[in-house]
């Protein structure tokens, strides 16, 4: 009975959702106060259906109803109730519920949170929402339903895949999910922008909360991704720039352009008509990110099942939903350029050089990532892109971005002083080139190493010298806004990011070998003393545990148990062993034993010592934390906005005239 | 229903590729400078019959005796060069992780400069234009005007 | 017009999507085309399974026309492609060679026993290494060789009486034609 209840529950929110894109839609545009009203409680009515829903499969998860066939698919009786609630986004239907859920959650802070814009401004904005649920709820009744039953019931079910029994996967979805779908709201202030015309800067100073919110929660997301694939596909990698993960990266980068580029539109009214493409991209990048995913399009390590007829329905809903606002940007986008006119060498130059980059960078990723299927559609027969690529031509975009980061702040909107970036290109320079002097010396003449130090040390330094100068010259209580923190922390982030990859990526040593119960390894000043494998068994596997003994200088740094396991399905798991901690992380991997029946014997296994690797994730975290400082500002708790400044085409005109005004006074 | 059993075996099976997917094998090398060669060498070819995994990742049984191949090739002294065209003459172009730069290449190689320098273009025009037109910028720091 | 620009090479993007939905449902994925394709069979000597003492080289089949099967006891699609291969494929009258990969000699045998023989010679490849040189990296793999010995056309994957009919057929049509 339940599962006819969630697929019901899907129906009606389904309705709810047409009513909440149609209806408003229609109010804002006749000017219908009636509809317009109906745009919030349509929202909180869809959200609550959609939450019944997800709870319905949660319950089916946590009940074992092997009834329904994606619940069967994805858990067993064996399975531990944490992943089985982690199973219902597990695979292809649960995940597309999980994503819908995630929009109506962000639809409903919207609604909640919006009580002082103007109110057709609102409906139109949950309008949009409205529709890209409509596309979503569609696709899960018509292609992908959860609650399909499958009968006869069978006593138990298969399995969730071993990988994803891991808690970073249990984390990670929700987490990346809340970023991709977070990117809607930009997207629909923006296409109500357009719709409502006449507000081409107000719309940003509201949006900007919003995106700054989804691009840390996309930030904390790929995080939480790499994490997991370094930690669970005992790979000891952190990125392969598989097309999924390229998937969740595009967005991130066209994000990264679009809360500077937001910036600038905020605060000076230029690049109106870049800021309004660039939030159609983010949010086109993340529906193409799900397209390409479930596609089938392209092969990737860890696709969903794929099926055409759900490539079909996602592309056709990516056509609608992208092309429509694509073709309404055409007509509707502003066409003079506004705003306050700015120096060459000035704060808006800086961002757009940056935009420029980062707009470059995810269409060279798009390139590559699409680059087979060009191959097959021109004939030119099956081509691989794959990290020699993406990890030469990556970094040279982002080179200029890096070296431009400590000028950001100091660089004055309109027109910057060229003496003070002399000094702080002097002053940063000079800490970098020291570091890596004195880092060479422990590097050993490793290039990769010390471009890490160095540009580590440039944009650290640089931001630094901003807090600073911050400091110095403004009194208590005004030094920090928020919004300027949250710039600063993610700034700070890249340093440290920069730092984490590039020496790991040039210091990490890696090693395959062969040990007895007894013998010992040596890399650099660790050695590893294998101890031998006892068997061990959990919840829903049994497996052999290694002990390896890692010292340094004679004294015991740890003891490490990696784990070879056998899932009830027969799936083989490796359970890597880590032993973290600032400056490296140790990282043992069970191979196979060297003799199959003698488990007591010889075993093939990896062992790494990874210098700085945490680094990368930490500088993830800051920048994540930037995100979501910066959208604390108080700035952007607007008041009430007055129907008269709103109406008037002429607002930022006055707004300039103003700002002007105070200019000429100071 | 025998159908089903099979494709069943099959996804059973791809999904157990998948789960176990490390290639942890101690190969007896020369020196570390070789085992470091052999590891970067390994991490540019593409596992033929993977889903998108490379020689150096990949469990699966060809990929085994492809690292087994390149090893033995190593130890006769072929160059890294030399290695991959062996494997492009047998496997084709899909081995290569970094694809040559041919002419059917060329679109993946030289498009992202094209698309940076067509940006740049529109970037420089537009900095132009708005350092000229309008009233001279602000000169002086308000202090919260960052 | 400057504006339309992200609009149409969005349409170029949807054009790119939708034949990929139409190309990967018409065509494996995981099928890499060989490069061997137009040259000639690697040289290779590889003992008979059922008589190790007599070992079979490139030049013993020149002569005629042969369809080099890869098989082994430890793959699934073999024994669904199997009844094809004691059916369909004699009914082409063309010579059937097999080429046991990766296979104990004991296992090959007894699936053979169990499934039933097709081939007219049977080689065994124990290691994989002589597989290598023909660019095989999974089972079933199907070469078609000409008289001369030249490979022109290699199906990945268990043949089908689509297949069969639709590429297979024609491709030993056109060396018929040739040799007339």
């Amino acid at each position: 009975m339940t599962p006819e209840l969630g697929q019901l529950a899907l129906i009606l929110a389904l309705l709810l959702a047409l009513a909440q894109s149609i209806l408003p839609l229609i109010g804002a545009w006749r000017g219908n106060r009636a509809l317009i009203a109906i745009a919030r409680p349509a929202a909180a009515g869809q959200a609550a259906f959609v939450i019944v829903a997800f709870a319905l499969l949660v319950w089916a998860f946590l009940h074992f109803d092997f009834s329904v066939a994606y619940v069967a698919d994805n858990s067993n009786l064996a399975l531990p109730w944490y992943y089985r609630i982690a199973a219902v986004w597990g695979a292809h239907e649960g995940s597309m519920l999980l994503w819908v859920l995630i929009l109506n959650l962000w639809t409903l802070a919207v609604a909640a949170f919006s009580r002082n814009l103007p109110d057709d401004f609102v409906a139109r904005v949950l309008g949009v929402l409205g529709l890209v649920s409509v596309g979503f709820l569609t696709f899960i009744l018509f292609t992908s339903n959860p609650f399909a039953r499958l009968l006869p019931m069978p006593a138990d079910g298969g399995d969730l895949n071993p990988v994803l029994q891991d808690p970073g996967m249990t984390f990670h979805p929700p987490v990346i999910y809340m970023g991709y779908v977070g990117f809607s709201v930009a997207f629909a202030f923006s296409i109500a922008a357009l719709l409502g015309g006449g507000m081409e800067q107000a719309w940003v100073r509201w949006a900007r909360s919003w995106t700054n919110v989804a691009w840390a929660f996309l930030t904390a997301g790929i995080v939480a991704g790499s994490w997991w694939a370094y930690a669970e596909l005992g790979w000891g990698g952190w990125w392969f720039w598989d097309p999924v993960e390229n998937a969740s990266f595009m967005p991130w980068l066209v994000g990264t352009a679009l809360i500077h580029a937001q910036a600038v539109t905020e605060k000076r009214g230029s690049l109106r008509a870049w800021t309004i493409l660039l939030s159609i991209f983010a949010f086109s990048l993340s529906l193409l990110g799900t397209f390409l995913v479930r596609s089938g399009v392209l092969t990737s390590v860890h696709a969903f099942a794929s099926d055409p007829r759900r490539g079909l329905f996602i592309l056709a809903f990516l056509a609608v939903v992208v092309g429509g606002s694509l073709l309404l940007y055409a007509l509707r986008a502003p066409k003079v350029a506004g705003g306050k006119s700015f120096a060459v060498v000035s704060r808006e130059t800086a961002v757009l050089v940056g935009n420029l980059m980062f707009t470059v960078a995810a269409a060279m990723v798009l390139l590559g990532t699409l680059f087979p299927l060009i191959g097959d559609a021109f004939n030119l027969g099956r081509i691989s892109v794959g990290p020699p690529y993406f990890g030469f031509l990556f970094p040279l975009l982002m080179a200029p971005v890096v070296l431009l980061l400590p000028f950001g702040p100091f660089l004055r909107w309109g027109r910057g002083e060229p003496g003070v970036i002399g000094s702080i290109a002097l002053r940063a320079g000079i800490a970098a080139l020291a570091c890596a002097i004195v880092a060479a010396f422990f590097v050993h003449g490793r290039a990769r190493a010390l471009v890490g130090v160095a540009s580590a040390v440039w944009c650290v330094v640089g931001t630094l010298l901003y807090v600073y100068k911050r400091y110095r010259e403004v009194p208590a209580g005004r030094r920090y806004p928020a919004e300027m923190a949250g710039m600063l922390l993610a700034h700070f982030g890249v340093g440290i990011f920069l730092a984490g990859v590039l020496l790991s990526e040039s210091l990490s040593v890696t090693r395959d070998v062969r040990m007895a119960p007894g013998d010992t390894q040596t890399i650099g000043s660790y050695s590893f003393r294998f101890d031998g494998v006892k068997q061990t068994s959990g919840p829903n596997w049994t497996g052999s545990q290694g002990a390896i003994t890692v010292s340094r200088d004679g004294s015991v740094v740890g003891v490490m148990h990696p784990q070879k396991r056998t899932y009830t399905r027969e799936q083989v798991q490796t359970e890597s062993a880590i032993d973290p901690g600032v400056t490296r992380d140790l990282y043992v991997a069970l191979g196979e034993p060297m003799n199959p029946n003698d488990l007591g014997g010889a075993w093939a296994m990896r062992l790494y010592v990874k210098p700085f690797i945490r680094w990368l994730w930490a500088g993830g975290l800051f920048m994540m934390l930037g995100g979501f400082v910066a959208a604390g500002d108080r700035r952007f708790r607007t008041r009430r906005v007055a129907d008269s400044e709103r109406t008037m085409p002429a607002a930022t005109n006055a707004g300039e005239r103003l700002a002007a005004a105070r200019e000429s006074h100071a | 229903m025998k159908r089903l059993a099979v494709l069943l075996a099959v996804v059973l099976a791809l999904f157990a590729e998948l789960a176990g997917a490390q290639a942890i094998e101690p190969l007896p090398f020369k020196d570390h400078a070789q085992e470091l060669r052999f590891q970067h060498l390994t991490a540019q070819l593409r596992c033929p019959m993977c889903q998108n995994e490379t020689l150096a990742d990949s469990n699966a049984p060809i990929a085994r005796d492809l690292r087994h191949e390149v090893f033995r090739l190593m130890q006769a002294g072929r160059t890294d060069d030399q290695i991959k065209q062996y494997l492009v003459a047998r496997y084709s172009d899909y081995v290569l992780y970094d694809p040559p730069v041919n002419p059917t290449t060329w679109v993946l190689w030289f498009g992202p400069l094209l698309i940076l320098l067509a940006g740049a273009a529109v970037v420089v025009v537009t900095i132009r234009k708005r350092s000229r037109s309008g009233a001279p910028p602000p000169a002086i720091d308000h202090g919260d005007d960052w | 017009m400057s504006r339309l620009l992200p609009f149409f090479a969005f349409l170029a993007l949807c054009g790119l999507f939708g034949f990929g939905i139409w190309w990967n449902s018409h065509h494996d994925q995981t099928a890499i085309p060989s490069p061997l394709i137009n040259k000639p069979v690697p040289d290779f000597a590889l003992p008979e399974l059922y008589d190790p003492a007599k070992v079979v080289t490139r030049k013993d089949l020149l002569g005629q026309p042969y369809l080099l099967n890869v098989f082994a006891s430890w793959c699934i699609e073999c024994a669904v492609e199997h009844p094809l291969l004691k059916t369909a494929i004699p009914a082409l009258g063309i010579k059937l060679v097999g080429y046991n990969y990766k296979d104990q000699p004991g296992d090959a045998k007894a699936w053979l026993a169990r499934h039933g023989n097709p081939y007219q010679v049977l080689v065994a490849d124990v290691t994989g290494q002589t597989a290598i040189d023909f660019g095989v990296y999974a089972a079933p793999e199907t070469f078609l060789i000409d008289a001369k010995g030249v490979i022109r056309y290699k199906r990945i994957g268990p043949f089908t009486p689509e297949v069969i009919e639709k590429e297979l057929k024609p491709a030993i049509a056109a060396l018929a034609k040739e040799s007339q």
